[in-house]
């Protein structure tokens, strides 16, 4: 069915425009950045947070992870980042299994993160000295990528002094100094006002035009898959698992108003509805499966088997 | 004016009440006490020597009970050997260890600043630990993600973001200290200002007994009013909470 669902996908943007905007991802030669394999994830309370997802992340690609809410993508994103240990698969990085947290990946959060009591600089500056680099660097890398987010003259504000998209931008610039090989994003924009999400998804673009670094970015907003992503990873929940992988061919800098864009993210929602609701059906008919097989309302088989082969 | 009026009933009623007069004296009559303790440098012995001791197990207490507190709330281990015995001896009035402080440092200055140092340590802890339980988990996730760990991390983001927290518990702390150092001055005759109450008594010196309880009051709400409350009026601004009057 999610074959169907691809040829769908790819045939319509040719159709439509013959450019052949939106193409599935090929698999390119070379180790990848970031490797995905076989992944999934269930939480103790049965919740199937992951099925077998594959990705490969090539260094310099701007990914991003699509879907809607539950369908894992967070989840995934904390595995990459080692916060969480998925119960199966492996993730690896240049070729090394992923078992914590390490400094060449960074995680950039909803809320901005910052520590209350120090100025913007010294956020930043505190955050460089952890990683050992010493005073003189650490001040004047601080002081050149505050000026990068465009809040010069804010260094010595404290974080509450701040608008939440200054605030944002404050835990990029500080995402940015410590210059990690890989960024990796979940949803930083969500909770920004609808402007200044714009005005950050264009920063954002603009400075990974200039550093092309590899991001691995969360969102649930299809347009700003669309207007920051070299890849967009289309997911569906229960189970949350891979759609589509999907190559964005729209060159930048991307306006989101454009209208080759806006047709596309239209036919992504589009897709993305109807996963859900054939996701409810099959939902719905496994758990009438489920009833009838277990009357007395016991484990699944299935579950059973995989609680005792984790535990 | 509350003050004066509270002052002009006290004067009344000591001049006019149906009361010996020595034993409730009026306010003229305590300040005269006390300008002359103040001037043969009685009052002033008294309460350096008071505050000294305080100094000592208060501070005493601030270095062991904070790092306790932090223990108690990042240390499954610690918290389920400790916990109980820290709930248990905070319900423990801090009076009653001077008989055991008397047996083990005899009638020495060590005993009054161990009833003072178990007065205060675990209310000092138990605040810590609360705010230490209670910070923001969005930033310790982010100080991991950053790679900030050790001492870094406990001395540079644990206790700042927990530090509104632990003034709190400083403050809760610093009156248990003062109250322990009170009682334990008032049984043991070894100076201080509890000394100067307790010769009053046996005096019959009512002046002296109100005077001195002034004077008590008086430093209480000099450090608890005025030194925690800027401190914490500070804190909080910078932090960026609510804002504090």
């Amino acid at each position: 069915m999610w074959r169907e669902l691809a040829a769908r996908l790819i045939r319509r943007p040719r159709a439509d425009d013959g450019g052949g905007l939106l193409v599935p991802s090929r698999t390119r030669p070379g180790r990848p950045k970031i490797d995905v394999a076989r992944v999934g994830h269930r939480f103790p309370n049965e919740v199937v947070a992951l099925q077998d997802v594959n990705i490969a992340v090539h260094a310099g690609e701007f990914v991003c992870l699509l879907g809607p809410s539950g369908c894992g993508k967070t989840t995934l994103l904390y595995a990459l980042a080692g916060h969480l240990a998925p119960s199966g698969g492996r993730i690896s990085i240049d070729g090394v299994e992923v078992k914590g947290p390490g400094p060449e990946r960074l995680l950039v959060f909803q809320e901005p993160a910052l520590f209350p009591w120090l100025t913007v600089r010294q956020n930043l500056v505190f955050a460089l000295r952890a990683t050992g680099i010493r005073r003189g660097e650490a001040a004047r890398r601080a002081q050149a990528f505050v000026a990068m987010v465009g809040l010069g003259g804010f260094e010595d504000a404290l974080p509450h002094e701040l608008s939440g998209g200054m605030r944002m931008r404050v835990q990029l610039a500080r995402a940015l100094a410590l210059d990690p090989a890989v960024l990796l994003m979940d949803e930083p924009f969500a909770a920004l006002d609808a402007q200044t999400r714009g005005q950050m998804q264009q920063h954002l673009q603009r400075i990974w035009m200039r550093d092309r670094k590899t991001v691995v970015f969360v969102t649930h907003d299809v347009r700003e898959a669309l207007v920051l992503g070299d890849r967009v990873v289309v997911m569906a929940a229960r189970p949350g698992r891979v759609l589509e992988d999907l190559e964005v061919r729209l060159p930048r800098p991307r306006d989101p108003d454009d209208p080759a864009l806006v047709e596309l993210s239209r036919r992504i929602r589009e897709e993305l509805r109807r996963a859900e609701e054939s996701g409810r059906r099959t939902a719905r008919a496994e758990e009438e499966r489920d009833a009838r097989a277990a009357p007395g309302g016991g484990v699944h088989p299935g579950r059973a088997a995989d609680l005792g082969a984790r535990g | 004016m509350f003050i004066l009026g509270a002052l002009l009933i006290w004067e009344l009623a000591a001049r006019y009440g149906p009361w010996p007069h020595a034993l409730l004296p009026g306010p003229f009559a305590v300040g005269g006490r006390l300008a002359g303790l103040a001037a043969d440098g009685r009052l002033g012995a008294a309460v350096a020597r008071s505050l000294l001791r305080l100094a000592q197990g208060y501070g005493l207490s601030v270095l062991l009970g904070v790092p306790l507190g932090v223990a108690l709330a990042r240390s499954p281990l610690v918290r389920s050997v400790l916990r109980p015995a820290t709930i248990g001896l905070q319900a423990l009035p801090s009076v009653c260890w001077l008989p055991l402080a008397a047996l083990w440092f005899g009638l020495s200055e060590a005993a009054i600043v161990f009833v003072v140092l178990a007065g205060s340590l675990l209310a000092v802890a138990i605040a810590t630990e609360d705010a230490v339980s209670g910070v923001d988990p969005g930033l310790l996730r982010a100080a991991g993600t950053l790679g900030i760990r050790g001492a870094r991390f406990h001395l540079g983001v644990l206790l700042p973001s927990a530090l509104p927290g632990i003034l709190t518990g400083l403050k809760l702390g610093w009156s248990f200290a003062w109250r322990a150092l009170m009682a334990g001055e008032l049984l043991f005759p070894a100076g201080g200002l509890g000394q100067l109450l307790a010769t009053g008594r046996t005096r019959a010196d009512a002046a002296q007994l109100l005077g001195v309880i002034a004077v008590i009051v008086f430093l209480g709400v000099l450090v608890d009013q005025v030194l925690f409350r800027l401190l914490e009026v500070r804190v909080r601004r910078r932090w960026g909470l609510a804002t504090a009057a």
